[in-house]
């Protein structure tokens, strides 16, 4: 039932973008990301989707996987487009009754939903191609550097990574606890907001005792291990740069130059 | 009233990356009042087939009819199909989540729409047939012993009356007497209140001395269905599937191979014994 989440989720595949290095990774989605906001006209946003098309078809996850977990998305991007449509101010296409659609309103709309699907594709691409324990080894001796200002940097690592090992465990759980609850006739789906609120208690509950005691028992697990900390502690599988690494870096900085270039370009502009 | 499974198959994460066979082509009467053990080691279905039994996964292909109506069928309530197909899940006391023991067993009731008298007296009436102390159906759930919380869970699904009872693998993690209490409760179910019921589990120990049937799982299909006698009898083929017959089957192969003319389809100690006696007392 709630498997159909795929944000936030590994797909299992050999491919070169599995491959690269996290913090290759972590870094691009960054500067990606930052790309999307220089954009100023159509040109930039076209080359984007081209790039990132083609890291879509070389991590070789299938797209309609990758889609399929933008559902519960689809509702915030429709409603910002719609508000952004209605609220901008400009020349006046169509106006009926107390809305008038200006020509700025449209092209904002447009942008906002294709900007937020760029978003969303190009960060479960990370997700899709990365696994959470190497995603947050990444994080960890990427961000190595704020030590020195005393952020917890090891610390918060774990942390991530817990929570990320944890995300389908409790999905889990809690398929297994809504059927144990159908199975006594619960109710989910008919109802008022307040009827529907108070069917969930059943679930939370048991759920959130269950995260608990999980919680718990890995404290215990690792106490007894005598985990105690980032400090002197090694890595089995240390990270190391390799030369597709330093490749990936290069398009990177040639996308950015190009697509922010072209992107910013006065003679490209729509508006 | 009876239970008719006609070819069903399901897949797990049919349309992702990586689909696994569920069930394969599982075909199963359960008539009334027929105590009924399914087996199979971990893994081969047991779990996905009862599930399928009160309408909780809709099965790929294939149909279930129940008292002569298919349960797909569009409108078919599958709420009522549910308080009359009980399933008590593996590690039931997982989902308890009430304030007191009793409110608890009301919940299943509730669901059902009956008025508060009525939930409660079935609740205590559920209480009362899985044998749990009358002086502790006011605590809460989570201060009670393991086995104790089995019972509560087990007397949640009885509350909802219903005509068959499933259970899947009641007596997991379970110490020796915590499992002989739960079977033995099982049992009694069974006898005195006519119950169907289907009990789940991976140790042919388990049902061996309880049941009418046995429906051997592997891989998603049904391996072999027929009464303990027969069952025990195939006890090469379950071991090839990783499955053993209960010890008496073997002592009996053991003895009958050393030329004691005993009877080798034995299923229970007790009946072991006297075949043993009966056969020394002979010669
Ligand atoms: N929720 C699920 N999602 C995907 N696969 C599952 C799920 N539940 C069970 N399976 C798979 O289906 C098969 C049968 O499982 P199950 O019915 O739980 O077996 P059993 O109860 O006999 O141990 C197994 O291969 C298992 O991995
Ligand atoms: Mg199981």
């Amino acid at each position: 039932m709630l498997r159909d989440i795929t944000l936030g989720q590994y797909y299992q595949t050999e491919s070169v973008i599995h491959r690269l290095d996290p913090r290759v990774k972590l870094l691009g989605t960054i500067l990606f990301f930052i790309s999307l906001f220089c954009f100023k006209n159509p040109v930039g946003y076209a080359i984007a989707i081209i790039f990132l098309a083609v890291v879509i078809f070389l991590s070789k996850v299938p797209f309609l996987f990758m889609v399929r977990g933008m559902k519960a998305i689809i509702f915030l991007m429709v409603f910002t487009s719609l508000v952004n449509l209605f609220a901008t101010k400009g020349d006046a296409v169509l106006s009926f009754w107390k809305i008038t659609i200006t020509r700025q309103g449209i092209i904002m709309a447009i942008t906002i939903a294709v900007r937020i699907s760029l978003l969303i594709i190009g960060s479960s691409i990370m997700t899709l191609t990365t696994t959470p324990n190497h995603l947050t080894d990444g994080m960890e001796k990427g961000l190595r550097f704020l030590k020195v200002i005393k952020v917890p940097v090891h610390e918060i690592a774990m942390m991530m990574s817990i929570a990320l090992r944890f995300i389908p465990i409790l999905l889990e759980e809690t398929d297994k606890i809504m059927k144990a609850q159908l199975a006594r006739g619960a109710d989910l789906e008919s109802g008022n907001v307040f009827k529907r609120v108070k069917a969930m208690v059943p679930i939370l509950v048991p759920l959130f005792i269950s995260a608990f005691r999980r919680a718990n028992d890995l404290a215990t697990a690792m106490e007894a291990r005598c985990y105690h900390g980032g400090d002197g502690r090694t890595k089995m599988k240390p990270l190391k740069y390799q030369k597709r690494d330093a490749v990936a870096y290069v398009i990177l900085a040639v996308y950015l130059l190009v697509s922010i270039f072209l992107g910013r370009l006065w003679i490209f502009d729509i508006m | 009233m009876s239970l008719i499974v006609d070819h069903i198959s399901y897949i797990y994460d049919k349309d992702s990356g990586l689909p696994t066979v569920g069930l394969k082509d599982v075909s199963l009467s359960i008539p009334d009042g027929q105590f009924i053990g399914v087996i199979g080691h971990t893994g081969s279905g047991k779990s996905t087939l009862m599930q399928h039994l009160n309408g909780l996964i809709k099965a790929t292909e294939g149909s279930i009819y129940f008292n002569g109506e298919d349960i797909y069928d569009k409108g078919y309530d599958l709420k009522k199909l549910r308080s009359k197909v009980g399933l008590v899940f593996q590690y039931p006391e997982h989902q308890l989540f009430a304030e007191t023991v009793f409110a608890d067993v009301c919940y299943g009731p509730g669901n059902l729409g009956l008025d508060k008298k009525d939930c409660e007296l079935r609740a205590y009436d559920a209480l009362r047939k899985v044998g749990f102390p009358e002086e502790l159906i006011f605590t809460s759930p989570f201060d009670l012993s393991g086995g104790q919380k089995r019972r509560v869970a087990i007397a949640g699904v009885l509350a909802m009356k219903p005509e068959i009872l499933i259970l899947d693998e009641p007596t997991a993690g379970l110490d020796p007497k915590g499992r002989d209490e739960i079977l033995g409760m099982i049992k009694e179910l069974q006898q005195k209140e006519k119950m169907t019921i289907i009990l789940v589990s991976h140790s042919m120990d388990d049902v061996a001395e309880y049941v009418d049937r046995i429906v051997v799982m592997n891989h998603g299909s049904i391996f072999l269905d027929n009464s303990p006698q027969v069952v025990f009898s195939h006890y090469k083929e379950l071991e090839e599937i990783g499955l053993s017959a209960p010890q008496v089957t073997y002592i009996m192969h053991a003895l009958s191979e050393q030329g004691f003319p005993v009877k080798c389809d034995v299923t229970t100690i007790q009946e072991a014994a006297d075949e043993i006696a009966a056969c020394l007392k002979n010669n």
